[in-house]
């Protein structure tokens, strides 16, 4: 067994036994750091691996949370059956943002603003949405705490986090097997160079498309989840561009296009920012704003020091490759 | 047989006539060279058959089937590789994986383009690089290890855009002896651009000049440096012959 596998093994441990140990808001921060984890390695699908950089993944987070909601809200079908109008609806948003930006040739910064753009004006599009609640929000009945009740996926704490957790090393897994794939291959070619990648056979347009439609689909699960964990959406703050950037921080902190970085990324940017907030709060300093202060340090620092990411120097001191 | 036929190619940028009415045959088996002074339109040509710019009129056929207006993705499946002048690799992957990235064309598994990959970095002397990061490699071997991810893609017939530009002369040579044993052995068909007359000499059995955008001779190396409108416009010029 090699370094990695050891320290994903004890990793894995850690968090299946988190649950007996920790209390209602440990669970919570924890939860949350699995979410972050879970949609930064959606996001690194798209950046990390095939180089196509998304600033707007709350709209995906977004569509699919609202979808899911809606049809449990309005006719009560559970979320398992919203999950799969969620992930079609999600695949094909990303898939038109796709074909327009890959069959017109808009790439780089301009391929970023476009998918700013669309989680823009969606925002503003489901302000007008009466039926999903417009500007006011859309709620659904909040869980019972002591009652599980998997098929409508209302329960107590515990059972968010262990789906949320099942979500993450799912995810963890699925890319290491992608990475390892052709796919893998073909995309970090074309991030690497895209002509000199074209010129190898591969059809660029289509493997694109295809990262963005594995990137868009598996954020849907991650908005369906939210949905059903918070119970309330809105407009304002699901598809706003903070959530988005929220996203893509853990990885871009942890390494991009590594593995280990969106989950690393997560638990670093999670724990401190709620760490000094809290010690804050102790103090009797409750700073308004203090979290987006410390992202803004935190990639700051990143940035300066480490370039390629916490994870790529870490693993370099850990004898871990990748 | 005749590999790659080219009938009265034709490309113009902006009213630029950068390649007129051009036409000539590649044998399978053989090694070719297009020459001629620079803006004579070899590049152009190159990348018509490379399917990065499609000809304004004329065909392209490769094994008989026509490939002009393909694109250059659709060109390698169909059997043709190439290299680029100004070397692109994949900096951020390793020498072997890069290699595996053209492997991949005609393998279905990472374990079978891992087999390809590694006898093509045998035969270019890259096997003791391949877990280096390609962004760590020298000029000569950035070359090499061009050569290498277009013959993982298993073609047919290479084109080569000005593989030994920059080397110093021994490089030069172990190129030329590296390409020869691949035309011998494994009988494949090639097309070289090329300024490096060292080389075109030393390796091309056909070679056609190139002069505004037209043919303006063909032959074997001994007719071309004999040839008085070669002479003239290109090889007179220079005297590195």
């Amino acid at each position: 067994m090699n370094r990695a596998t050891a320290l994903l093994a004890t990793l894995l441990g850690v968090l299946l036994l988190l649950p007996l140990v920790a209390g209602n808001y440990l669970l919570s921060v924890a939860t949350l750091i699995l979410f972050f984890a879970y949609t930064g390695q959606a996001w690194n699908v798209m950046m990390g691996f095939a180089g196509q950089l998304s600033l707007g993944h709350s709209l995906y987070v977004g569509v699919a949370g609202y979808a899911a909601a809606g049809l449990f809200f309005h006719y009560g079908i559970g979320p398992w059956a919203g999950l799969w109008l969620a992930i079609v609806l999600c695949v094909l948003l990303g898939m038109l943002i796709g074909f327009l930006a890959f069959r017109f040739s808009i790439s780089g910064v301009y391929f970023a603003l476009l998918t700013i753009a669309f989680a823009e004006f969606t925002r503003i599009g489901f302000d007008h949405i009466d039926w999903l609640g417009g500007p006011g929000g859309l709620f659904i009945k909040v869980a019972q705490r002591d009652k599980m009740d998997l098929l409508n996926f209302r329960g107590p704490p515990a059972m968010y986090y262990y789906a949320i957790l099942v979500l993450a090393a799912g995810a963890f897994l699925g890319c290491y097997f992608l990475l390892k794939s052709k796919a893998g291959y073909y995309w970090q070619a074309i991030r690497e160079n895209e002509e000199a990648a074209q010129a190898l056979g591969i059809n660029t347009f289509r493997w694109k498309m295809l990262a963005v439609a594995i990137s868009s689909g598996m954020t849907a699960v991650a908005g369906v989840f939210y949905a059903f964990y918070y119970n309330n959406l809105f407009p304002e703050q699901i598809f706003h561009i903070s959530r988005s950037i929220e996203i893509i921080l853990g990885p871009i902190i942890g390494g991009v296009g590594t593995l280990f970085g969106p989950v690393l990324g997560a638990a670093v940017l999670t724990l401190l920012a709620d760490g000094i907030t809290e010690a804050l709060a102790a103090m009797g300093w409750e700073i308004p704003g203090i979290k987006q202060v410390f992202y803004g340090v935190v990639l700051l620092t990143v940035v300066m020091f480490l370039p390629n990411g916490i994870w790529p120097a870490l693993a370099k001191r850990l004898g871990i490759s990748r | 047989m005749n590999l790659l036929e080219a009938r009265g190619i034709s490309k113009s940028f902006r009213g630029l006539r950068a390649v007129h009415d051009a036409s000539f045959d590649i044998a399978e088996g053989s090694v070719n060279a297009l020459i001629g002074p620079n803006g004579a339109g070899k590049t152009t040509i190159f990348n018509m058959v490379a399917g990065v710019y499609s000809p304004d009129s004329g065909s392209i056929a490769f094994d008989q089937r026509p490939i002009h207006g393909l694109r250059p993705d659709q060109i390698c499946a169909a059997g043709i590789g190439r290299t680029f002048q100004v070397v692109k690799p994949f900096a951020g992957l390793s020498v072997l994986d890069n290699v595996m990235v053209g492997a991949f064309l005609r393998e279905k598994t990472a374990a079978g383009a891992r087999k390809v990959s590694l006898s093509v970095l045998e035969k270019l002397h890259l096997a003791a690089k391949r877990d280096l990061p390609a962004s760590s490699l020298t000029l000569p071997d950035r070359k090499r290890l061009e050569v290498a991810r277009a013959l993982a893609t298993r073609p047919r017939l290479l084109l080569l855009d000005e593989a030994m530009a920059g080397l110093r002369p021994t490089e030069c040579d172990q190129m030329v002896e590296v390409f020869r044993d691949l035309n011998r052995a494994d009988g494949l068909t090639i097309l070289l651009i090329e300024h490096v007359m060292r080389a075109v000499m030393a390796l091309a059995q056909h070679i056609g000049v190139l002069h505004h955008g037209k043919v303006i001779a063909r032959g074997n190396p001994a007719q071309i440096v004999r040839d008085p409108a070669v002479l003239e416009c290109y090889l007179g010029e220079e005297t590195e012959v």
